[in-house]
C-alpha cells in the first residue's frame, strides 16, 4: 500500500517526464494509441472473463459495448490524430496587415481518470484515448466495484503503454479522495452526481478544470407508430436498451417509458412477447443478461420494489435471486410519481411504463425533473420531434432508438445540469483534455502610429474609424479631410 | 425593477433566490429564445453604448481616472464591435451543426444543436469595468440565456451607470444587474445557475467555483497571472518598447490581466520618457491607482528591502491623487514579493538571463499565465517559444493585441482560468452543444439484441471494424 508521500512522488515523476516534452510528438501519441489497439485484439479473452466474472456479461455484449466500441475508437483517433494536432488559422481583418493568428491545441499535463463500474473497460479506455491523443501523462482510477476489470487494467496497462505516461491507482472511495485532493490539469470522472460535486469541490482549490460524466433518468417517449412492424422495431430497441446493456445499469439506458394510455396494453404485450424472444423463458439460465453488480446494488433495487405500491403496479418480472445476485427483467405499470422508484435513476432492470393522456405531455413531464443524460423518442411524428428538440434539454436526443449515440465519433457525448458538465467522444475527447492556445504574430514593418500616447482627438478619429473597419474614413482623417467628432 | 430596490432592502440569499426564480419563469416562458429577442437585446447594447459614450467615459474616469482614449478605444469601442460581430454572425450560430454519421449508427442522421443553459451569472471585475461586465452579456443574450450581472463594487460609478442603463435599454424580466459587494455576491453564488462567468483573481475564483460545485454549475473563470515578455537581440528595439510599453501603461496603467507583468531579456530599454513627459504623474494619459488598497499593496511591492534599490526609473508616486509613475526596476531577486505575484500596476521588472532560452525555464517554472509575448526575429526562437510556453494566450512581437481579434478564444489555462470566450466562443460559452440523432425503423441489425450467438459476435465485430467487405463475409459465415 502506497503512502501519500509515495504518491506524489510519483506524480512529481510524471510531470516532469510531461515537461521533458515526452508526450508531445505525434509518433508517441501514437505509438500508445497503437499499444492501446493491440491491447484490445490481443486481450479480449481476459477482457471478456473479467466482465463475466464481475458483472455477468456475455461476450457478444461486451464486444458490442465495450471492446469493439474501443477498437473503433482508437482507429478513429489514430485516422484523425493529425488533423486533431494541427493549428486551426484564425481569420483576421484586412486591418490586421502583416499578421497572422492561428489556435493551438497543446496538452494540459497531467490528467486524472476515475472511471465508473458498470462499462469499467469502455469508461476507463475511452477517455484514456482522448488524453493520450492529446499528450498528456494520465493517471487512471478504475472502479474498485468491478475489481477483476480494475486489476486487469493495472496489470496489463504497463505492458502496452509508456508506463513512464500511464499509471493505474486502484483502490476504493479513500484512494479517490486522496487522488482528488492532488493537482491535476484536468479531471474526468464518470459516476454519480453526489460523488461528481466532491470532485468538482475538490477540483476548485488548484482550478483544475473537470469533466462530470454523470447520470439522470433517461425517458423514453413512445408515440403511436404506424404499422405493427415499427412497433415491434421500437419495442425491441427499448428492451434492448433496457434489459441488455448489463441489466438497465448504464447511464444511457432507458430509464423509464411514456407512452399514451390507450396504447399502453399493446405495448405491455409486445414487451411481454420480446422479452421471450430475446431473453428466453430462463432469462438467467440464457446468459444474454448481465447481473447486478454487488449486493448494494441488489438491495438498493429489492427496497425499490418493496414499497407496497410500487409492488402492486408489477405487471410482469419481479422475482430476484440474492445469491446469483439476479433480477429477472420486471415492468411495471404507473407506479407512484413520489416513489424511489421513480425519484432516483433506477440503474438496473425494472422498467417503469409511465401513463399519459396526450404524448405531448411527456415535454411537461421531462422538463419539471433535473436535465437527463439522454432523451429517446420513438415517432414519426414531424411536429412532436421538433417540440422535443426545442423544448427539453438534456445531454442528447435520439430519435427511434436508444444507446446508439455512443458509438457516434462526431457527435459530443455528455450532460448538462444534474447529468454533466463537458464531453468526449470522437475529437471532443481530444479536445477535453488540451488547451486550446491563441497564437499571434506581428511583423515589426506594420504599426499604426496612433496606438502610442500622447493622446489628442486626431488620434482618437482614426481609431474610431478604425475599429469601424472604415478604412476610407481613416484614409481620410489622415489626409486632414475629416475632422474628429466633437460630442 | 432593476438596480433601485437595493437600497431600500439589503440583498440577501431570499432576494436573490427570489430574483433566480423570476429569470427561471422568463426562460421558462421562452422569450429569450427566439431570434428577434436576441438581436433586439444586442442592439440595445448597441444604442446604449452609442447614445451613452460620454456618460461611459465620464464614469470610467470617476472610477479609475482612465483617459478618454483608452475608455474609448478599450472599453467602448470594443463592445461595440462585439456586438456588431454577434449581431452579424447570430444566425449563423444558431443554426444545428450537422454531421457525419458512419456505418457504426447506419441508416441515421445527426446534429449538434446549441441550446441556451438558462439562467447565467456575469460576475464582473474593476479595470474594464464597462467591457468585462457587457461583453460576456453580449454571449450570453446571443446564446438566448436569461442574464444577472454583478459589476465590481470598486468601480462604484461604472456599476450604478451599468444598472441604470440596462435598466432602461434592455428587457428586465430577462436581464437584471445587482449592485453590491462581498454579501450580495456570496448570496448570489448560493443560487443555483446555469453557468456562472467569472472575471477576477484565482482567489476568488476558487470560491466561485466552489460555491458552483454544489450545484454542478459549470464555470469561465477569467483569471490572470504574470504574462511575461522575452525581449530578444537583434529586433527593432524601438518598435518592441513602444508597443510593451502602450502595453503596459496604456492599459490602465499596468492595470490589466493582459499586460506585461514583467520582462526577460538580454539588453534594457529606455523609450518612457518621450510619452509621458517629464512629469508622468502630471500625466492625463495615464489612468490612476484604481483605490487605495491597491495603491498600498503596489508601494508595498516597491518598498521592500530587496527591490527598492533596483528601480532605475520612476518610483514617484503621489498617495493624495492615488497615482504611481511609470516605473521600471533591473534585475529584482526572483524571491521577492514583485517576482510572486501578479503586478497589476505600473510596475515593469527586468530580469536578465545570460542565454535567452533560459527565460522559457523561468516561464514553465511558475504558474500558466494568461498571456506571454516574445520579441524577436529569430525563428527557431519564436517556434520554440510558441510550442513549448503555455500560457492563455501568446503574440510574437507585440502584446495584448490578441484580445481583439474576435476568431481567437480568450481564456486562461491552469491558474490563469478556465474555459474562454470573444466571438463565437462567447457564444459557445453559455451554450449547451446537444447531440441529435435521427434514427430510422429501417436497417435493425438483429445482432444488437441477445440472444447472443457467435455468428453475431463476427458480424458486429466487422460491422464495427467498418470494413464492408468484412461485414458480407460474417453474413455469409465466412470469417
Amino acid at each position: 500500500m502506497e503512502t501519500r508521500g509515495d504518491f506524489e512522488v510519483q506524480l512529481e515523476g510524471m510531470r516532469e517526464y510531461y515537461r521533458g516534452g515526452n508526450t508531445r510528438g505525434a509518433s508517441w501519441r501514437k505509438s500508445q494509441l497503437r499499444g492501446l489497439g493491440r491491447l484490445l485484439e490481443e486481450r479480449e479473452a481476459e477482457m471478456n472473463a473479467a466482465l463475466e466474472f464481475d458483472l455477468g456479461k456475455h461476450p457478444v455484449e461486451s464486444y458490442r459495448d465495450e471492446i469493439g466500441s474501443l477498437i473503433k475508437s482508437v482507429n478513429y483517433a489514430l485516422g484523425c490524430l493529425k488533423g486533431w494536432m494541427s493549428a486551426e488559422k484564425a481569420k483576421l481583418p484586412l486591418a490586421a496587415v502583416l499578421t497572422t493568428a492561428e489556435i493551438i491545441p497543446e496538452p494540459l499535463g497531467l490528467v486524472l481518470i476515475i472511471s465508473s463500474w458498470n462499462f469499467p473497460f469502455g469508461l476507463s479506455l475511452e477517455p484514456l484515448i482522448g488524453a493520450l491523443a492529446a499528450g498528456n501523462v494520465v493517471v487512471l482510477k478504475p472502479s474498485e466495484v468491478a475489481p477483476r476489470c480494475s486489476s486487469l487494467l493495472a496489470n496489463v496497462l504497463p505492458a502496452y503503454l509508456d508506463p513512464k505516461a500511464v499509471k493505474v491507482v486502484e483502490g476504493g472511495p479513500t484512494i479517490s479522495e486522496q487522488l482528488v485532493q492532488q493537482k491535476w490539469d484536468k479531471i474526468l470522472f464518470t459516476g454519480s452526481a453526489r460523488v461528481g460535486r466532491m470532485v468538482m469541490a475538490a477540483a476548485a482549490n488548484h482550478l483544475t478544470p473537470v469533466t462530470l460524466e454523470l447520470g439522470g433518468k433517461c425517458p423514453a417517449v413512445l408515440d403511436s407508430l404506424s404499422n405493427s412492424w415499427v412497433r415491434e422495431v421500437a419495442v425491441q430497441r427499448i428492451l434492448g436498451s433496457k434489459f441488455s446493456a448489463c441489466a438497465g445499469q448504464a447511464c444511457i439506458a432507458i430509464d423509464y417509458v411514456l407512452v399514451e394510455t390507450k396504447f399502453s396494453s399493446t405495448l405491455l404485450e409486445l414487451m411481454k412477447a420480446w422479452i421471450s424472444k430475446m431473453l428466453g423463458e430462463n432469462p438467467r439460465e440464457s446468459r444474454s443478461m448481465a447481473r447486478i453488480v454487488n449486493k448494494n446494488h441488489f438491495f438498493r433495487l429489492k427496497t425499490l420494489l418493496e414499497d407496497p405500491n410500487v409492488k402492486a403496479s408489477i405487471v410482469y418480472g419481479g422475482s430476484m435471486d440474492e445469491n446469483s445476485l439476479f433480477i429477472e427483467p420486471t415492468i411495471l405499470l404507473d407506479p407512484p410519481l413520489e416513489s424511489g422508484l421513480m425519484q432516483d435513476e433506477i440503474f438496473g432492470p425494472l422498467l417503469p411504463i409511465i401513463t399519459l393522456k396526450k404524448i405531448e405531455d411527456s415535454i411537461n413531464f421531462i422538463n419539471s425533473r433535473p436535465k437527463p443524460l439522454a432523451i429517446y423518442v420513438f415517432t414519426h411524428n414531424d411536429s412532436l420531434r421538433k417540440r422535443m428538440v426545442a423544448e427539453t434539454s438534456s445531454g442528447s436526443v435520439t430519435f427511434n432508438d436508444a444507446m446508439v449515440q455512443y458509438v457516434a465519433d462526431t457527435l459530443p457525448f455528455g450532460g448538462i445540469g444534474e447529468s454533466g458538465m463537458g464531453n468526449y467522444h470522437g475529437k471532443f475527447s481530444f479536445d477535453t483534455f488540451s488547451h486550446h492556445k491563441a497564437v499571434v504574430r506581428r511583423s515589426f514593418l506594420v504599426d499604426f502610429w496612433f496606438r502610442f500616447p500622447p493622446w489628442n482627438d486626431h488620434k482618437l478619429q482614426l481609431f474610431r474609424s478604425m475599429y469601424l473597419f472604415d478604412y476610407l474614413g481613416v484614409l481620410l482623417t489622415v489626409l486632414g479631410l475629416k475632422k474628429s467628432k466633437q460630442d | 425593477m432593476a438596480g433601485e430596490d437595493k437600497k431600500q432592502q439589503p440583498f440577501d440569499s431570499k432576494a436573490a433566490s427570489s430574483l433566480v426564480a423570476e429569470l427561471r419563469g422568463a426562460f421558462a416562458s421562452g422569450t429569450t429564445r427566439s431570434y428577434q429577442w436576441r438581436e433586439s437585446q444586442l442592439r440595445g447594447l448597441l444604442r446604449m453604448t452609442d447614445e451613452h459614450e460620454q456618460d461611459i467615459v465620464a464614469a470610467l474616469r470617476s472610477d479609475l481616472g482612465k483617459p478618454e482614449l483608452e475608455s474609448v478605444l478599450y472599453e467602448a469601442a470594443m463592445l461595440r464591435n462585439s456586438c456588431k460581430f454577434a449581431l452579424k454572425e447570430l444566425q449563423r450560430w444558431m443554426m444545428p451543426e450537422k454531421v457525419k454519421t458512419s456505418l457504426t449508427t447506419f441508416p441515421s442522421s445527426a446534429e449538434i444543436v446549441s441550446e441556451p443553459l438558462g439562467v447565467v451569472l456575469i460576475i464582473s471585475a474593476w479595470n474594464y469595468p464597462y467591457l468585462l461586465s457587457l461583453d460576456p452579456v453580449v454571449g450570453a443574450i446571443a446564446a438566448g440565456n436569461a442574464v444577472v450581472l454583478k459589476p465590481s463594487e470598486i468601480a462604484p460609478a461604472t456599476s450604478a451607470l451599468l444598472a441604470k442603463l440596462l435598466g432602461e435599454y434592455m428587457d428586465s424580466s430577462s436581464i437584471r444587474v445587482v449592485e453590491g459587494a462581498v454579501p450580495e455576491t456570496t448570496a448570489l453564488l448560493e443560487q443555483k445557475w446555469d453557468k456562472i462567468f467569472y472575471t477576477g483573481n484565482g482567489r476568488v475564483g476558487r470560491i466561485v467555483m466552489a460555491a458552483a460545485a454544489k450545484h454542478l454549475t459549470p464555470v469561465v473563470l477569467e483569471l490572470g497571472g504574470k504574462s511575461p515578455v522575452v525581449v530578444d537581440s537583434g529586433i527593432n528595439l524601438q518598435i518592441a518598447c513602444r508597443r510593451i510599453i502602450v502595453g503596459k501603461w496604456g492599459n490602465n496603467n499596468g492595470q490589466a490581466c493582459i499586460a506585461s507583468d514583467y520582462i526577460i531579456t538580454t539588453k534594457d530599454l529606455n523609450e518612457l520618457e518621450t510619452f509621458y513627459g517629464k512629469n508622468p504623474l502630471e500625466s492625463k494619459d495615464l489612468s490612476r491607482i484604481v483605490n487605495s488598497d491597491h495603491f498600498t499593496r503596489l508601494t508595498k511591492l516597491l518598498d521592500e528591502d530587496k527591490v527598492s534599490k533596483k528601480v532605475v526609473y520612476g518610483g514617484e508616486r503621489d498617495p493624495t491623487k492615488l497615482q504611481i509613475a511609470p516605473t521600471i526596476l533591473l534585475d529584482v531577486p526572483r524571491d521577492s514579493l514583485i517576482m510572486n505575484e501578479e503586478i497589476f500596476g505600473p510596475l515593469l521588472p527586468i530580469l536578465t538571463v545570460d542565454k535567452l532560452e533560459e527565460s522559457f525555464d523561468i516561464i514553465n517554472s511558475g504558474a500558466k499565465p494568461l498571456a506571454a509575448y516574445i520579441f524577436t526575429n529569430d525563428k527557431k526562437l519564436k517556434e520554440h517559444f510558441v510550442n513549448n510556453v503555455s500560457a492563455g494566450g501568446l503574440v510574437v512581437n507585440d502584446t495584448t493585441v490578441h484580445l481583439a481579434v474576435h476568431a481567437l478564444p480568450f481564456g486562461g489555462v491552469g491558474e490563469s482560468g478556465i474555459g474562454a470566450y470573444h466571438g463565437k466562443f462567447s457564444f459557445d460559452a453559455f451554450s449547451h452543444k446537444k447531440a441529435v440523432v435521427y434514427r430510422s425503423f429501417m436497417g435493425d441489425a438483429a445482432i444488437r439484441y441477445p440472444p447472443y450467438t457467435n455468428g453475431k459476435l463476427r458480424l458486429m465485430k466487422a460491422l464495427l471494424g467498418g470494413s464492408i467487405l468484412g461485414i458480407l463475409r460474417a453474413l455469409f459465415g465466412r470469417s
